[in-house]
This record gives structure tokens, sequence and C-alpha cells, in this order.
């Protein structure tokens, strides 16, 4: 069952407060295959693999229908950082 | 109604009721991986101090992140000797089941020694920052001095 970007989307703003949010479909129209940039200060202080599981349980629903699931987390600070890095 | 069937019996079941109850209780059972199950899957993340699960094998990946997780270990020049590769597809039950154990749901996982480091991105992301060397050294598994001796190994 193809999942929608919108249900992604919503999905994540209700359980984040989000600062950024990308969500790329890789799947050439399938819905199967994502990639997600988001950018929050819920990940203050916390480990990649912790920020990683917070996502996945968020849309554990969505991503078990998908083949294909990636994803970046940034707090607020990081993704400043990232963007002068010149990515 | 198992519960009460199980609450209103003779003493005799009392047994598999605090059983039953413990096991519900604990997240290790909510989705049905079987003690068994779970025990075979916890052996082998212990097999080696690098253990991989992943779509296919080494020399011929079934999936673009599985492939990309083999290649940042060759290129932080883990020895094959301290690598172990599963192959999910080969194994239903270890597909569904590694999914459980780690609490993640996709393949490819990598342990280090006995830990749950992550998938595909985090792989790489660790790559990137340099703390994927640091946690390889820390646990042994490529030797400290990292200057221009990968083909050097620690024995």
């Amino acid at each position: 069952m193809p999942v929608k970007v919108e249900e992604l989307e919503q999905a994540i703003r209700d359980a984040f407060p989000v600062s950024h949010l990308e969500i790329e479909d890789k799947s050439s129209g399938c819905g199967e295959n994502y990639s997600i940039l988001l950018v929050s200060e819920a990940f203050e202080g916390k480990t990649t693999l912790a920020r990683h599981r917070l996502i996945n349980e968020t849309l554990k629903t969505n991503i078990a229908q998908m083949h294909a699931f990636s994803q970046k987390t940034f707090t607020p600070q990081q993704y400043e950082a990232h963007l002068a890095k010149g990515q | 109604m198992l519960r009460s069937f199980l609450q209103t019996s003779a003493s005799i079941l009392s047994v598999t009721r605090n059983v039953l109850s413990s096991n519900l209780r604990n997240p290790a059972f909510r989705r049905f991986l079987s003690q068994e199950a779970r025990a075979k899957i916890q052996a082998a993340v212990q097999q080696s101090p690098v253990v991989l699960f992943m779509k296919g094998n080494p020399q011929m990946p079934q999936c673009g992140f599985s492939r990309a997780a083999v290649q940042v270990l060759d290129i932080q020049g883990v020895p094959p000797e301290k690598l172990k590769t599963y192959d999910v597809l080969e194994d239903p039950e270890l597909r569904s089941g590694i999914k459980e154990f780690s609490d993640w749901p996709t393949v490819p996982q990598i342990y280090v020694n006995g830990e749950f480091v992550g998938g595909c991105d985090i792989l790489l992301g660790m790559h990137q920052s340099g703390e994927l060397e640091s946690l390889l050294e820390k646990h042994d598994i490529i030797p400290k001095i990292s200057t221009e001796s990968s083909s050097e190994r620690s024995s």
C-alpha cells in the first residue's frame, strides 16, 4: 500500500516541534521509498540512534509499508552548522 | 477471556498464569518473538566483533543500503575475520526477528561487540563524522594508529 507524503508530514508534525522538514519521495511514484530530513529542538541532547528511534516509532506503521526509508536528524543549531558548511 | 479463565481456575494453573502475565509485561514478548528465536539472534550478534545483518552477502549485496554498509566497513578496514554477515533474505525468520530484536524497522543493521549501532543512515553518518573509526578503534577491531597503515593488523 503506497504511503503518502501528507501522511508522513502530518505524523511528524503531530509528534515533533518542527523547525524544518523535508520529505523526499524517492520511489518514482510507488510511495515505498522515502527520505526525510527533520530539524527539531526535540533532538537536543539525544544521540543519533535515539533520534532515529523516535522517528521510527512515530512512523512505525508507515515504515512497515515501505521498501526503503532513510532519515537525517538535526537540532536547529546543528542544521545551521550543516548549512554553513555549504551543503 | 483467557485471563479471567486463568484467574478463576484451579491452583494448578497458577504457574501458567504467572508465566503468561510476566511474559506479557516484558516488551520482548509483546510482538511474539519466541524465546528461542531471541536466543538465536542474541547468539548471532555476539558471534563476531562486528556483525552485519544485510540483504545478500558482501560479494553480492541485494540492496543499495546493504551495499553501502558493506562498503563503509570495508573502507574502515574491518578485517574479514572480525566481520560476520547474515543474509536475511535467506532466512525469513531472521528477517522479521531481527527487526523486533533490535527494535529497528529496516535492514541493514550493524552490531559492534553485541551492541546495536544502527542502520545504514547512522553508519554512514558515523563514518563521515569519524565516530565510526573511534568506535572500531575503541573495540580493537581496527588498529589505533590509523595513519597510512591500514594494511597492518593488530593480531
